[in-house]
């Protein structure tokens, strides 16, 4: 059965301009990611993924190429697509229900059938005691899942991911990505994720995209299969499957990184 | 500042009543010191050490206080008061004003960039004479003076307060698709509350400075023309009562600035610090 094409990159291209002169963060990208699919990008570090989640979320304009989301282009930010950052970034003055309804405010979607529906998410996700808490309050994980929260009360279709575990130390950083994984399945999120971690892209996702270093180009692709009734990223660490595929990703990554 | 825990270990309340006595302490010795200060001024000047015709004394203040019938005391501190809340008011409403334009427009803010520090380090008092012919000898040069004052030093601390906001949490907001209007109301303004309270702070004081030296210039009314009434006609005891409710003024002005910032994280918006 194929699946429906969420959102397609056709040549993209980013050339940074600055003072002290030019950087060419990515050089014709193509992929395309299936509706309800899970992609991960790993790539070296300073490669251009951020620059390119942040052109696909439509806060940056390309200088080359497009990106287009259920067969419209993206021409700036979208409802559709929703961008979560590396950090939380939750805001410090607002508790963490007004952190969690930051979005709609902002858009001006904080209707009753939304804001009953973030209150919902809250419930669901064990946060709704701390609804009156200030983030400083909260652990790291917890802090982590709101910021989720204040993401999925937008109802976007796709969610982008920007190494969203990286601030977490490596325990919570396990059960926060087990955690976030069953969330983003359950609310039928399509999603695509960036990562410098291949262990957490490996447990996590569908397929994995490897981008070579800067500028950054496709240099392969591998669906990732495990045999298991129902998936979950820490079940995944402790299949025979995910070495293979560990040294088959980590050997393409690499290359590029001596 | 975070709530309050509710059930709470033998050990916390010892630690907090230890500390709400050490305020208790520190608050009750600022009083005393004041006391034995005024005390210390006024015995000095009974032994002789002092003149009390130079300095004068705090007996001699209270006289002069209770002399106000012929001195028109309530006069000239109603009109200091006046002109100083208008000078700052405005200084702080204009100051936060331009800053908020030159953030708007990162244009602006690097065209304006070497006035902003030229006239900064300028003496403003040095146009005390163009203020008066231009604005008329009385009150409003006067506000015009301490508004020239306290103005250039609102809209710097302003400014950089606004452009060092964490550029994360703006993009943040961004992603939501804030508009750069939102991200003022919601991200940079509330960021800033703190650089604000701080900027009305320093503001008092520099009100102050700008009313008593315009008062100076002018000398028409208010403490600033009493003090300088009072030197010229050798009333060292008018000079002192004027310098006492200056202080006592900055104080109130200070506190009142302390209490609005109290209410304002407590019931706006949590205060970081
Ligand atoms: N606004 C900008 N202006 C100029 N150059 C930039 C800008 N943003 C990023 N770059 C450059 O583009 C390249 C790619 O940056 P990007 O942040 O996309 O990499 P990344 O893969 O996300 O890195 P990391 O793994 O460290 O998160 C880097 O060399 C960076 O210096
Ligand atoms: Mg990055």
């Amino acid at each position: 059965m194929p699946l429906q094409e969420a959102l397609r990159v056709e040549h993209l291209t980013q050339t940074y301009q600055a003072k002290n002169g030019e950087t060419a963060a990515i050089d014709d990208l193509s992929f395309s990611v299936r509706e309800g699919e899970f992609v991960s990008i790993v790539g070296p570090s300073g490669c251009g993924k951020s620059t390119l989640l942040s052109i696909i979320s439509g806060l940056l304009t390309p200088t080359g190429g497009s990106v287009w989301v259920y067969g419209e282009p993206v021409t700036g930010i979208t409802p559709k697509i929703a961008y979560m950052l590396q950090r939380d970034y939750l805001l410090p003055w607002r508790t963490i229900w007004k952190n969690v309804i930051f979005g709609l405010q902002v858009q001006g979607k904080d209707t009753a059938e939304r804001l009953s529906y973030a209150e919902e998410l809250l419930k669901t996700y064990g946060l709704y005691e701390f609804r009156d808490s200030y983030p400083a309050q909260l652990s790291g994980g917890m802090r982590q899942r709101a910021a989720l929260i204040r993401t999925l009360a937008m109802q976007p279709d796709i969610l982008l991911l920007d190494e969203a575990f990286s601030a977490l130390d490596y325990q919570t950083r396990l059960a926060v990505s087990d955690d976030v994984y069953r969330i983003l399945r359950r609310e039928h999120k399509t999603i695509l994720m960036v990562t410098h971690d291949i262990p957490e892209s490996i447990s996590m996702s569908d397929r994995i995209l490897v981008l070579s270093g800067r500028p950054a180009r496709l240099r392969a692709e591998h669906d990732i299969c495990f045999d298991l009734p129902e998936r979950t990223p820490l079940l995944c660490r402790n299949q025979p499957e995910f070495s293979s595929y560990f040294n088959l990703v980590w050997k393409e990554l690499d290359v590029y990184v001596e | 500042m975070w709530n309050e825990e509710k059930e709470r270990s033998a050990s916390r309340r010892v630690y907090l009543k230890q500390q709400k006595r050490r305020r208790y302490l520190v608050f009750c010795l600022q009083w005393l010191l004041l006391f034995l200060l005024l005390a210390l001024w006024e015995l000095l000047g009974r032994w002789g050490v002092l003149d009390s015709f130079v300095v004068s004394s705090p007996s001699r203040v209270w006289r002069t206080l209770l002399n106000v019938a012929s001195n028109h005391l309530p006069t000239h501190i109603g009109v200091t008061v006046y002109e100083t809340l208008v000078g700052f008011s405005l200084g702080v409403l204009i100051g936060l004003t331009l800053a908020i334009g030159l953030w708007w427009s990162p244009f602006l803010s690097r065209l304006f960039e070497p006035y902003l520090v030229v006239l900064n380090s300028l003496p403003k008092i040095a146009l005390g004479p163009v203020i008066i012919i231009i604005a008329g000898a009385g009150t409003r040069a006067i506000i015009v003076m301490a508004l020239a004052i306290s103005l250039i030093v609102t809209v710097m601390e302003m400014l950089s307060g606004f452009l060092h906001t964490d550029e994360d949490l703006i993009k943040m907001a961004r992603t939501f698709g804030a508009s750069r209007r939102q991200i003022f109301r919601h991200i940079v303004f509330p960021a800033n509350l703190h650089t604000l309270f701080n900027s009305l702070k320093i503001n008092i004081g520099l009100s102050l400075v700008g009313v008593i030296a315009g008062e100076f210039l002018v000398s028409k009314a208010g403490l600033g023309y009493l003090i300088v009434y009072g030197g010229q006609v050798f009333q060292m005891d008018l000079v002192m009562t004027g310098v006492l409710i200056l202080a006592l003024v900055a104080a109130l002005m200070y506190q009142a600035v302390r209490l609005a910032q109290w209410l304002c994280t407590r019931f706006i918006s949590h205060d970081r610090g």
